[in-house]
C-alpha cells in the first residue's frame, strides 16, 4: 500500500456527480454544422490548409500547426467548409476568433487512416509525431499541447508518470465514465506513454469517491507495471500540483514545473487520445462532454464531435430553457459563463454546466473582508488570499508578486468559503493579467528607447559627417584663394580675365569639333536602323502576303514610311558630308 | 624623538589621529578615482520609470533628457503618457509626496494609441519620418508613408507636421489575445464567475 501524502487546504463542496452518471456515454451524433476554432489550446492559432468549398472527409487535417508550440485540427466529420470566418467561441470575454465552418453531408467518411499495429515497434521520435499529427491537447482543461509536453531533452530523467484520473470539481464526470467504459484503452495509452518517456514508476490517481472506475481500470491493469491509488475526495486534489503532491509527497517549486522534479502528468483522456492516435491512427475528433445542471432533463455523458454546438448538445440532454439562467463552459468552481449556447464544443470542453437560479444563484452582494483566515486554511497553494486581496484592491503590483501571486492556481477555494462573498479569484486573475501586460509594456518600452537612442545616434553621426563635408569644402576655398594670390599677385587682373576668355574659347572650339564627329556618327547610325528596320518590314510583310493575312495592307504603308524615312536619312548623311569634306 | 613622543601622551594622540587621518584620505581619493561612476545612476533609474514615448510634452526633447532635469530638481507630473502610476513610481523612488499631473503638459490618455496614415491621402513629403523619434515610419520621398505599428509609442508627434493631416491616432482593438480579466468593481464587487456555489450549499443544508 502506497503511502498518500496530503496538501494544505482545500474545500469539500457538494460533488452532484450522480446526476450524470445514471446512464452510459451516449453518441451525439452529427449535427447539421460544426464550427471549429483554430485556437483551442495553448500556444500558436493553428492555420488552415483548406479552402471554402473543399470537400474533407473524416479525419482529414484542415488546420496544421503554426509553429512548435501549436496543433492541427481535423475534420470530425465528413462535408464540406462553408466559410472560414470570425465566430463566437467559447471564451469569457465574448470575443469573435476564427474558426472554420463544415456542413456535414451525415456519410461519416472516413479518410484513409491506419494505426501501429505494434506500438511497441516505435521510436520515441515516430511516437511523438503520431501524437501530434493526431492533435492532442491536454483535455483536463487547460489544453497544452500533448507533444511539447512528452518532448523531453534527452538527459532528462523522469521519475514519475502520473495519469490524473481525479476530476475533483462538482457536476463533472467525464473521466469517471472514461474509466468506467473505456478503462482498457486508458490502460494502453497510459503503457505508450510509459514506452515513451520510460519514468521509473507510473501511477494512475483516482479519488475515491468514483469506486466503479477504479474498479474497472484495476480489472484492466493486471499484470501491467503501473499502480492504480486511490485518495480521499478533496477538491482541489485534480490540480496538477496537488496530485502531484498527494502522490509524491513533493512540492513543485515556485514559478517552477512538475517537469522540474522529474514528474509529468497526463489526463486520462489525453492517454485514450494518445491511444486512438497510435493503434488506430485517429486524430482528435470528438470527446467525452458531461452535459448537466437542472437545465437538463437527462443530465448524462456525451461522446461529441468537437465543433459541435452547444445548443445542439442541449437539445440532446432535453434542455429546458425556462429552468437554466446561464450556461457555463466547465464546472461550478473554475468555469466561466459563456455568451450564448451557439458557441462550439473544443478539445477542452469536459463540462457544460446549465444550472436553475436555485441551483447556482447569482452571488449576493459582497461584504466588507472581517479577517477571518478561512481563505488561508482553504488555500491549496498555501498563499495568503486575504492580503493578497488588499494588495490587489490597491494595486501593488509588487507586494502581490512577492507574496507569490502566480502560484495560485485560480481553484476558487477562497471565494468559495468567504463569509463575506468577495470574489476573491476574480481580483487575483485580474492582477495577474494586469502584471503580464505591465511586464509587456515594459518591454515595449525598453524598446522604444533602444530604438530612440540609435536614432540620436545616427543624426549625431550624420551631423558630424556635414560638419566634416563644410569644413573640407571651406579649408579648399581658402587654398585656392591662397593659390591665387601668390601665384598671380603682381599679374594684372585684366589680362587675366583675356586670358579667362581665350581658354574659355578654345574649350567650346574643342568640343564643337567633338560635335561634328558625333553628329557625322548620329547620321551613320541613323541609317544603318532605319535600314535595318525596313528590312524587318519587309520580312514581315512577305510573311503576311505568303499566310494571306488581313494585315498586308497596314505592314505595306509601314514599309513604305520606312523607306520614306531611310531615304531622308540617306540624304541628311550625304548632304553633311559634302558640307565638311 | 620616541622619548618625545613618550614624555608627552598629547602628541602622540595627535599623531596617530594626523596619521589615521592621512591614510584615510588616501584611501577614500584612491577609492574616488578606481570606483568612479559614469553618469548619474538616478538618471538611469528614473529613464527606466519614464514611458519611452519620446513625445516631448514634458518639455525637453524625449525622455532621457527628461530624466536628467529631474534628476536635478524639476517637477515629477510632467509626464502626461506615464500619468498617475508614473507619478507615483517617480515618487517612490525619489521618496517625494506624488503630486497630481500638470495639466500644462497634456492629459493622460484613456487608452493606447497608434499612428495609422491614411494612405491614399499621403503625398510623400518625409515630415513625419523626421518627427518620428523612434523611426516607426516608413517611406521615401514622393513614395506613400505607412507606420510599423509595432514600433509606434503613440507620441503624437507625426500629427502636427503632416500638411494634409492624413495621420489620425487610433486605440488599437482589444482582440482575443489582449483581452483579459478586469477587477471587479470596487463598490458592488459583482463578478460574473462561478466559484460561489456557497449559498447554494446553505439551501441544501436548511433543505436537508
Amino acid at each position: 500500500m502506497r503511502k498518500i501524502f496530503g496538501f494544505h487546504g482545500g474545500i469539500h463542496p457538494p460533488e452532484n456527480k450522480q446526476q450524470s452518471l445514471r446512464t452510459p456515454i451516449a453518441d451525439a451524433g452529427i449535427p447539421p454544422q460544426l464550427v471549429i476554432p483554430l485556437s483551442q489550446h495553448i500556444g500558436a492559432p493553428a492555420r488552415p490548409v483548406v479552402a471554402v468549398g473543399d470537400s474533407v472527409l473524416k479525419g482529414q487535417m484542415i488546420a496544421g500547426p503554426a509553429g512548435f508550440v501549436s496543433v492541427p485540427m481535423h475534420a470530425p466529420t465528413s462535408g464540406n467548409i462553408v466559410a472560414i470566418e470570425d465566430r463566437l467561441i467559447a471564451h469569457p470575454s465574448g470575443h469573435l476568433a476564427r474558426c472554420i465552418v463544415i456542413a456535414s453531408d451525415g456519410r461519416d467518411e472516413w479518410i484513409e487512416h491506419s494505426g501501429a499495429a505494434d506500438y511497441r515497434d516505435l521510436d520515441k521520435a515516430d511516437l511523438i509525431n503520431r501524437i501530434r499529427n493526431a492533435g492532442i491537447a491536454g483535455m483536463g482543461g487547460a489544453g497544452f499541447p500533448t507533444a511539447v509536453k512528452l518532448s523531453l531533452k534527452p538527459d532528462t530523467r523522469i521519475t514519475t508518470l502520473i495519469i490524473n484520473g481525479t476530476e475533483c470539481e462538482p457536476y463533472i464526470t467525464a473521466d469517471d465514465i472514461l474509466m468506467r467504459e473505456r478503462a482498457q484503452q486508458i490502460i494502453e495509452g497510459t503503457k505508450i506513454l510509459s514506452q515513451l518517456i520510460a519514468p521509473e514508476e507510473t501511477l494512475i490517481g483516482v479519488e475515491d469517491n468514483k469506486p466503479q472506475g477504479l474498479a474497472a481500470l484495476r480489472a484492466a491493469a493486471q499484470g501491467c507495471a503501473l499502480e492504480i491509488v486511490e485518495f480521499p475526495t478533496k477538491y482541489p486534489s485534480g490540480g496538477e500540483k496537488q496530485l502531484i503532491e498527494i502522490l509524491t509527497g513533493k512540492q513543485v517549486p515556485s514559478g517552477g514545473l512538475p517537469l522540474d522534479i522529474g514528474v509529468i502528468c497526463q489526463n486520462v483522456g489525453s492517454t485514450v487520445a494518445v491511444y486512438d492516435a497510435v493503434v488506430h491512427g485517429r486524430p482528435l475528433i470528438s470527446r467525452i462532454t458531461t452535459v448537466t445542471g437542472e437545465g437538463v432533463a437527462q443530465p448524462q455523458n456525451f461522446e461529441v464531435m468537437i465543433g459541435t454546438p452547444m445548443s445542439y448538445l442541449l437539445e440532446k440532454a432535453g434542455y429546458r430553457p425556462d429552468n437554466n439562467k446561464r450556461l457555463i463552459m466547465g464546472g461550478p468552481m473554475m468555469g466561466f459563463t459563456v455568451p450564448t449556447a451557439d458557441v462550439p464544443i473544443v478539445k477542452t470542453t469536459n463540462c457544460l454546466l446549465a444550472p436553475s437560479e436555485t441551483e447556482l444563484p447569482s452571488p449576493p452582494p459582497a461584504q466588507a473582508c472581517i479577517r477571518c483566515g478561512m481563505c488561508a486554511l482553504a488555500c491549496p497553494a498555501s498563499l495568503l488570499p486575504q492580503q493578497m486581496f488588499w494588495f490587489a484592491q490597491g494595486k501593488e503590483f509588487e507586494k502581490l508578486e512577492q507574496h507569490n501571486l502566480f502560484d495560485c492556481i485560480e481553484c476558487g477555494a477562497c471565494s468559495w468559503v468567504c463569509p463575506s462573498n468577495i470574489p476573491l479569484v476574480q481580483y487575483y486573475r485580474a492582477s495577474k493579467a494586469e502584471i503580464l501586460q505591465s511586464r509587456h509594456d515594459n518591454e515595449k518600452s525598453g524598446h522604444a528607447r533602444v530604438r530612440f537612442e540609435a536614432r540620436q545616434e545616427r543624426l549625431e553621426r550624420e551631423d558630424i559627417e556635414k560638419e566634416a563635408k563644410r569644413a573640407a569644402r571651406k579649408k579648399a576655398a581658402e587654398e585656392r584663394a591662397l593659390a591665387a594670390a601668390q601665384g598671380g599677385g603682381e599679374e594684372d587682373p585684366i589680362q587675366a580675365a583675356i586670358e579667362r576668355a581665350k581658354a574659355k574659347k578654345a574649350a567650346q572650339q574643342a568640343d564643337a569639333g567633338a560635335g561634328e564627329e558625333n553628329e557625322q556618327e548620329k547620321l551613320e547610325k541613323a541609317v544603318t536602323t532605319t535600314r535595318k528596320r525596313l528590312d524587318t518590314a519587309s520580312a514581315k510583310l512577305e510573311q503576311a502576303r505568303a499566310d494571306g493575312s488581313d494585315l498586308v495592307a497596314a505592314l505595306q504603308t509601314g514599309v513604305d514610311k520606312t523607306r520614306t524615312k531611310l531615304e531622308a536619312a540617306e540624304k541628311a548623311l550625304h548632304d553633311y558630308q559634302q558640307e565638311h569634306a | 624623538m620616541l622619548e618625545l613622543i613618550a614624555q608627552y601622551p598629547l602628541l602622540a594622540a595627535l599623531l596617530v589621529l594626523v596619521g589615521m587621518g592621512a591614510v584615510f584620505g588616501a584611501l577614500l581619493g584612491f577609492a574616488a578615482v578606481r570606483f568612479k561612476a559614469e553618469g548619474n545612476p538616478i538618471v538611469d533609474q528614473i529613464n527606466d520609470i519614464l514611458p519611452q514615448t519620446q513625445c516631448g510634452q514634458c518639455g525637453y526633447p524625449g525622455c532621457r533628457p527628461y530624466a536628467e532635469a529631474i534628476a536635478n530638481g524639476e517637477a515629477i507630473n510632467k509626464c502626461p503618457p506615464g500619468g498617475e502610476a508614473g507619478i507615483q513610481a517617480l515618487a517612490d523612488l525619489l521618496d517625494m509626496e506624488p503630486i497630481p499631473l500638470d495639466e500644462e503638459h497634456g492629459e493622460e490618455k484613456a487608452a493606447a494609441t497608434v499612428a495609422f496614415i491614411r494612405e491614399a491621402e499621403c503625398i510623400g513629403c518625409t515630415k513625419c519620418i523626421q518627427a518620428c523619434p523612434v523611426d516607426a515610419i516608413l517611406g521615401a520621398a514622393k513614395q506613400m508613408h505607412t507606420v510599423i505599428i509595432s514600433e509606434c509609442t503613440g507620441c503624437d508627434l507625426c500629427v502636427e507636421p503632416c500638411p494634409v493631416d492624413c495621420i489620425d491616432m487610433i486605440q488599437e482593438e482589444e482582440s482575443l489575445q489582449s483581452w483579459h480579466w478586469q477587477l471587479p468593481d470596487p463598490v458592488t464587487r459583482q463578478v460574473g464567475i462561478i466559484a460561489t456555489d456557497a449559498v447554494a450549499v446553505s439551501a441544501q443544508d436548511e433543505a436537508a
